[in-house]
């Protein structure tokens, strides 16, 4: 570690707020890039799958009618 | 060799196939994505040494120069896409331009926050109408006007074909924004590392920044393809294929 001890690694020297938050704000926004998608891929298949369940009972029921 | 490219261009083309294959490289780019950027973490926050003019503020270069690299090379992906789409009509680029649209935004949105915040410490300003900031902040809307034509035209053929050539008139900007530092008298510096030079600071301080880049294009490929399968599927959904993909579950 190129840091002598934890406090001075969260302080960086006077930069720690500079850098953090650099970071912080990076990860966020990446982890969100890679959440929302995946969240939203899942809910299309669940939506789809409903509405192929829907479609299939409902022509049986039409059949029999 | 020509009936490879012309096996891939069969290929490539059917949503069905893309579903498949990507499914297949998900994890590899999400195990990739999470490694790279761990690594590169660790190194460039705790083990890279301080920079002798800027301290330890220069540590944000890991995040802010992947963040603008990818929001430059996105687009220009964007725009090749376009090509793609308007020239030989494959529609699975046209998913994967709208796939990348958001991911580059974000990438850009990244580069001109942590470029801000950089700012302060180093040159005492969070912001200056110069010539690199400026054309970074264009790319960035341009990013949002392909986003909002998109949600704004329809039927979808019209609104693909619009964002294929916004995105290619916008390519203008990329070199403008890569030769800015040289053509104009701006705050930010140069390029310290070139693919053609040897890098001008030593390994355990560009180590950290490539497995950086390496990591944040793992996460590119990783969202884009997250992005580009709900979309097909939901481009898809009266075809059998995906009839036959989501009957049991």
């Amino acid at each position: 570690m190129y840091f002598d001890s934890l406090s001075e690694f969260f302080n960086m020297g006077g930069h720690g707020l500079y850098v953090w938050s650099c970071y912080a704000i990076s990860l966020v926004l990446m982890a969100a890039s890679i959440l929302l998608p995946w969240l939203k891929l899942k809910s299309t298949r669940k939506q789809l799958a409903r509405q192929f369940a829907r479609e299939a009972t409902n022509s049986e029921r039409d059949i029999k009618i | 060799m020509w009936n490879w490219l012309k096996t891939l261009y069969h290929r490539l083309g059917s949503p069905k196939w893309f579903y498949q294959i990507t499914g297949k490289w998900l994890p590899w780019f999400a195990v990739s994505s999470v490694l790279f950027l761990a690594v590169g973490l660790v190194m460039g926050l705790a083990y890279a040494p301080m920079d002798y003019q800027q301290g330890n503020s220069f540590r944000i270069m890991y995040v802010h120069v992947p963040a603008a690299f990818l929001a430059q090379s996105v687009y220009m992906m964007m725009a090749a896409a376009g090509v793609v789409m308007l020239v030989w009509k494959i529609k699975m680029a046209d998913v994967v331009a709208q796939a990348l649209a958001p991911i580059g935004a974000v990438m850009t949105f990244i580069s001109l926050v942590t470029g801000a915040i950089w700012g302060m410490p180093t040159w005492g300003t969070w912001w200056m109408w110069d010539a690199r900031l400026t054309s970074m902040l264009i790319l960035f809307f341009l990013y949002l006007g392909v986003i909002a034509l998109r949600e704004a035209l329809s039927p979808q053929e019209v609104a693909a074909k619009a964002c294929a050539l916004l995105a290619i008139v916008g390519v203008i900007n990329i070199p403008i924004i890569k030769y800015s530092v040289d053509w104009w008298y701006t705050l930010h510096q140069p390029a310290s590392i070139k693919l053609t030079e040897k890098p001008s600071m030593p390994a355990s301080m560009y180590l950290p920044l490539l497995f950086m880049v390496l990591g944040f294009y793992a996460l590119l490929g990783w969202s884009v393809l997250l992005r580009a399968r709900s979309e097909v599927l939901r481009r898809e959904a009266k075809s059998g294929w995906v009839r036959e993909l989501l009957k049991d579950k």
